[in-house]
């Protein structure tokens, strides 16, 4: 069979499910007074997570970089003032390309003034329950979940059982080199795809991995981070957070990020110094999260692989 | 020799894992949103037709392995080996009784197959999808009625036993799908 590049990889009826599902999630948010913003997709700053990589543009003749998410200017936003706010358009990261991954995609990314991560996790739920018609919510924490399937504590567990642990259930080239590694192998490898058919909420995950999370101590007294993962049938589709707003421990991530990045001979993208600068001036309390609609198009319309939701994925584009 | 990265990898690409050449089967990229990037890859172990999986660091890469897939004309067999000529220059390879495998109840003398060298000698070997054999021992033929269902098992020249309808008999000659083992038709039909 010739293939036509010209034409997109979706179908027609993809592209039009594609249209009513960003229709429901704008009305979402209108029912509930959440503002529809829009933030610079090309910014002379980048992210510094370690393991997320910016794509660069020329703007000027100097680098400048496509956002990997709305979240430094919704961040600026909300210190502004606007109040609950949130962000539907594209995101940009490089290299990351599969059956699950196009390097440009649609996000969506949403805030919540005063609310901490366990009550936008709810509100998660109810978004994915409105839009996939899927009535099954199941809630956990990370520990539990590695207690119920592998028998360890993710959060006390040493590098050797962790190590031993990965080894046995993940044919790997290489040695883990880290606890972080391990517990990532575990869990796209071995508890992903034990989770079941509905949405699984995951809370409190190690401090290690908080991101921009606020870390607090657990119910055991053990500091945890206070982000969430959302998962459909083990896909997993938005992650939030209870949202750091101390400005100087901002800082002192960017900077952590940065010596990581250097050490790992990755490349070093400026940090967004605004966001500190924000957060200084004082950003409400809040919870944020992000949510891949592409995937979310997918488990709505049973499709197996991004390009049947979107028209014209990297290959094409 | 060169190498492939895991962003290069694609079905049917041919690498070295563990000491053996391995041909890609599938590659899916993994990255848990705030993780690490790896490379879940399926692959098919050339020697032993098994299938591996194993998961990469995104980035990692693997050297690539000298094995390519050739047309040659079977010649016989001489107790030992298997010997193939490539029907252009006329070089003989000889392939063990290990590199035929299963390939040997289908090789007909002058038959066309694919022999997989790496490094060089015959790694393996796929006999064309369609032969045309003769019967060499089969229970007598039923006359008459050819339309009935039922069949029976035929042995070929070459070894392989197959199911044919009824009415064949010794020394007639048939065409076989090697891929299936399915009887397809009197060679005469075509």
């Amino acid at each position: 069979m010739t293939e036509h590049t010209w034409q997109p990889t979706a179908s027609l009826a993809a592209l039009r499910q594609r249209a009513a599902l960003l229709a429901r999630v704008r009305q979402f948010f209108a029912e509930r007074q959440v503002l529809e913003a829009e933030v610079p997709v090309l910014s002379r700053r980048a992210t510094s997570d370690p393991h997320i990589d910016s794509i660069t543009a020329l703007l000027n003749g100097d680098a400048a970089y496509l956002a990997t998410s709305p979240e430094f200017g919704l961040k600026r936003l909300l210190a502004a003032g606007l109040g609950d706010c949130y962000y539907l358009g594209k995101a940009f990261r490089e290299g990351e390309a599969g059956g699950r991954h196009n390097p440009e995609f649609t996000m969506l990314e949403w805030y919540r003034c005063g609310w901490d991560d366990r009550a936008l996790m709810l509100e998660v739920g109810e978004l994915l329950r409105t839009l996939l018609d899927i009535e099954t919510v199941e809630s956990l924490s990370y520990r539990e979940l590695f207690l119920q399937h592998l028998g360890l504590d993710p959060h006390t567990a040493g590098i050797e059982p962790l190590r031993e642990c990965t080894a046995e259930n993940v044919e790997l080239s290489f040695a883990p080199a880290d606890r972080d590694e391990c517990l990532d192998l575990l869990m796209s490898h071995y508890l992903e795809p034990r989770m079941g058919p509905g949405i699984t909420l995951l809370y409190d995950f190690p401090a290690s991995q908080a991101a921009l999370a606020k870390v607090l101590p657990d119910d055991t007294g053990r500091p945890v981070a206070r982000r969430f993962e959302a998962y459909v049938g083990g896909l997993e589709l938005a992650n939030g957070y209870w949202e750091l707003t101390d400005a100087e421990e901002q800082l002192r991530r960017f900077e952590a990020d940065h010596r990581y990045r250097g050490a790992h001979k990755l490349h070093v993208y400026p940090y967004e110094e605004r966001l500190v600068e924000a957060l200084r001036a004082g950003m409400p309390e809040c919870a944020g999260v992000a949510l891949g609609i592409d995937r979310l198009l997918m488990l709505a319309g049973g499709y197996r692989r991004i390009e049947e939701v979107i028209a014209f994925p990297v290959g094409r584009a | 020799m060169a190498s492939y990265s895991t962003n290069e990898f694609k079905g049917g690409l041919k690498v070295m894992l563990d000491g053996d050449p391995c041909s890609i089967v599938e590659n899916e990229f993994v990255k848990p949103g705030k993780g690490q990037a790896f490379n879940r890859v399926k692959l098919r172990n050339l020697k032993t037709g098994r299938v591996w999986e194993r998961t990469f660091r995104s980035g990692e890469s693997l050297e690539a392995a000298d094995v390519m897939d050739r047309e040659m004309e079977y010649l016989y067999n001489d107790g030992e080996f298997y010997h193939f000529m490539e029907p252009d220059t006329f070089e003989q390879h000889p392939a063990s009784v290990e590199a035929v495998g299963d390939a040997a109840k289908w090789l007909k003398e002058q038959d066309i197959c694919t022999v997989t060298l790496y490094n060089g000698s015959p790694l393996a070997v796929t006999p064309p999808n369609h032969v045309i054999l003769e019967i060499t021992d089969t229970d007598p033929g039923l006359r008459g009625d050819t339309a009935q269902g039922g069949n029976k098992p035929a042995t070929l020249s070459t070894g392989a036993v197959v199911k044919v309808p009824l009415f064949l008999e010794i020394g007639e000659t048939i065409k076989v799908d090697t891929r299936t083992g399915e009887y397809l038709g009197r060679a005469k039909d075509d």
